[in-house]
């Protein structure tokens, strides 16, 4: 495929002699967003975890803008620079305030000019609402904001594409549509290619192109976003939904 | 040269008595540290009583152990327990005493330490099943203090061992009192035995302090892998 | 008591408060860059020097500062190598000093949580950026309560000093008991000196543990 931003063929992930995922295989194109949903413990944090090299797997190939990774530490850092991650707990640094922390990849690994980022970093924080919070510290934030910031670092390096693990499932209720209306922005607006792991299934099912549906550590299915939600292939995969009352 | 040295720890019975040296610094530090690590226990939970007054005056005396050096408090009390109380121990026993005093102070504070770092809701979700205060220090708190605590109880008797060097300075019969009188006696035949000496004496603190470091040092770790792993 | 006694020691007993707190900083300064030094050299886990620090770590660690220095000031002197009692008495307290310094540090960057190191890689850190922004900065600040302890362990341990004649505080009391017997006081005046140097310490020690417990980073 053309437009092809990245390929997984034939992935294995061992944690000592424990086999957490089976055999992945999926591609994901330009502006496509999946969502990856299953049951806890089904490997889905792992699996985007190994997107980005945070986590080593034993067997098969990432193709990245069809250029195969080899998964060296040092590939992997030039790589992150294009693959935005963002995690369940923020994990902003508390030792910078709010602007530091999102200047920091863009001036420092991508060594770009700093007035020029910072003009841009304000336009994304008055994007999320947060202007006025440039510079305060992280303790300072409610947990919604930091999700927000932390999205923002992420965008400020001009990833390929998003990577988000479970982004809204420690947030209070009220924050989290906050946070999901940015992704959403990300997809309609910026044409985001982005993999999204979630237990928020009216979100999953608004903005999900694709769906992969994982159990214990296999893809089950592989589904356009409006055939899963409305009619799975697999047992499993209605079970899971029924299990979450959709 | 150096090698004709190393013969002074093999002339006649010097080298028997480095070890027994050692014994009688080993046996004082054992006796202090058992007993010691008792009160120390007893002390940490009473800290973490509410009593305004008891838990001042435990302050009080771990302020006073920490911030004397050792070999001060030595001094102190093979000095004054003589002299004020009319209390008459040989060095030993001082030595004995002093340790095991400080001792039961750090480890107070150890224990202090653990226990009020288990989490609240675990106090809370114990007292919610109906314990009484003993059975929650004996079933939930001591418990889980006890994995936390354990490394720091093991750098502590660590340092106790080394302490246990400034024996010497009252007049007890420790090793390297028996070393600097070995050297002593045989330094013109043998003008570089007290390298060998020292150097004996230094090999066999280390070889019973590094075992129990490495142990510490592993529990500490194990628990950090842990810690992380969540 | 007598304050009589007391008050003519005082002039004595200056002079070795004087060079106990040299001694101490001199000893202090050193160790704090030799922990620094092996900290940093085993966070990038520099091939083979790593080793050769562990070892001394190790020595250094499970030996007691007064057979370090009894093997400086007697044992060297017959391999022919002299050194003064108090040049004997820094680098016993510097070899010992650095590897607690160096375990304090190294607790400090070690603490710094997996998901901050984690969530620095995936904005592209290098592994000089990830320590120079982010542990680094985390780590200082949570190896500070370890740093000052360390300061007063030191400051207690130049009281052994004292074996090799070094005329520090410990020293001076000792010389005047010996000298006139009056054990009381001196004693007295002795943990009177610590006092005035080690409790404002273990206050700041206090403060300074309860500021980095609550997290506070920032301003």
């Amino acid at each position: 495929m053309a437009n092809e931003v990245l390929k997984v063929e034939h992935l294995e992930k061992y944690y000592q002699k424990k086999h957490v995922l089976h055999d992945i295989n999926f591609s994901i194109s330009k502006g496509e967003v999946i969502t990856l949903l299953g049951p806890s413990g089904s490997g889905k944090s792992t699996l985007i975890r190994c997107l980005n090299g945070l986590e080593d797997f034993r067997n098969g190939e990432i193709t990245f803008e069809n250029k195969k990774v080899v998964p060296s530490e040092k590939n992997w850092q030039q790589l992150r620079q294009k693959i935005g991650m963002v995690f369940q707990s923020y994990d902003l640094f508390p030792n910078l305030t709010v602007l530091d922390n999102i200047m920091l990849g863009p001036t420092k690994v991508q060594k770009r000019n700093v007035d020029e980022v910072k003009k841009e970093v304000d336009e994304l924080l008055k994007k999320v609402d947060l202007l006025d919070y440039k510079d305060a510290y992280p303790r300072q934030l409610s947990g919604g904001q930091k999700q927000r910031i932390a999205i923002v670092r992420a965008l400020a390096l001009h990833p390929e594409f998003m990577l988000f693990d479970e982004v809204t499932a420690s947030l209070d209720p009220e924050m989290v549509r906050g946070v999901l209306n940015i992704i959403q922005d990300l997809a309609d607006q910026d044409d985001m290619t982005m993999i999204i792991v979630t237990h928020e299934m009216n979100f999953a099912q608004q903005i999900a192109d694709r769906v992969l549906f994982l159990k214990d550590g296999s893809i089950l299915e592989d589904t356009p976003g409006k055939k899963f939600f409305k009619d799975p292939t697999t047992d499993q995969a209605k079970e899971f939904l029924q299990s979450m009352d959709f | 040269m150096a090698h004709s040295g190393i013969n002074v720890l093999f002339e006649g019975t010097n080298f028997t008595r480095l070890l027994l040296g050692m014994w009688t610094t080993f046996k004082i530090a054992a006796i202090a540290i058992v007993i010691g690590l008792i009160i120390g226990i007893i002390l940490g939970i009473l800290r973490t009583f509410h009593n305004k007054l008891l838990r001042f005056v435990l302050r009080i005396y771990l302020e006073f152990f920490r911030i004397v050096p050792t070999v001060v408090l030595l001094f102190l009390f093979y000095y004054i327990l003589p002299r004020q109380l009319n209390l008459h121990m040989p060095g030993t026993q001082v030595a004995m005493l002093v340790f095991a005093l400080w001792v039961a102070a750090e480890m107070s504070d150890i224990v202090r330490g653990a226990l009020i770092s288990v989490p609240i809701h675990q106090r809370e979700s114990g007292l919610a099943i109906g314990l009484t205060r003993y059975q929650l220090y004996r079933y939930v708190l001591v418990p889980q203090a006890v994995s936390l605590e354990l490394p720091a109880t093991i750098n502590l008797i660590t340092r106790v061992i080394k302490t246990t060097s400034l024996l010497m300075l009252i007049s007890v019969m420790d090793v390297v009192n028996i070393g600097q009188q070995i050297v002593e006696a045989n330094n013109q035949k043998y003008p570089t035995g007290v390298f060998w000496i020292y150097g004996l004496i230094f090999l066999l603190y280390f070889l019973i302090d590094y075992p129990l470091s490495w142990w510490a040092g592993r529990l500490e770790k194990k628990r950090l892998e842990q810690a992380n792993g969540e | 008591m007598s304050w009589e006694i007391i008050k003519q020691s005082l002039p004595m007993f200056q002079q070795g408060f004087v060079l106990t707190l040299y001694l101490s900083l001199v000893g202090i300064i050193g160790s704090a860059i030799v922990g620094i030094i092996c900290s940093l050299v085993q966070y990038f886990k520099v091939p083979i020097l790593d080793k050769i620090l562990q070892v001394y770590i190790e020595i250094s660690k499970n030996t007691p500062l007064l057979v370090q220095l009894f093997f400086l000031y007697y044992a060297f002197p017959a391999m022919g190598i002299k050194l003064s009692a108090q040049l004997c008495g820094i680098i016993g307290l510097i070899f010992l000093g650095g590897s607690y310094m160096a375990a304090g540090f190294s607790g400090g960057f070690n603490g710094v949580s997996k998901k901050q190191v984690e969530s620095g890689k995936a904005i592209g850190l290098s592994n000089w950026q990830l320590a120079r922004y982010v542990v680094f900065p985390q780590g200082f600040a949570l190896s500070i309560p370890a740093l000052a302890a360390n300061i007063i362990f030191l400051i207690k341990e130049t009281s052994i000093f004292t074996v090799i004649a070094i005329p520090e505080l410990t020293n001076t009391a000792l010389d005047l008991i010996g000298l006139y017997y009056n054990s009381n006081e001196y004693l007295f005046v002795l943990v009177v000196a610590y006092a005035i140097i080690l409790i404002p310490l273990s206050i700041i020690l206090t403060l300074l543990e309860r500021r980095v417990r609550y997290g506070t980073f920032g301003n």
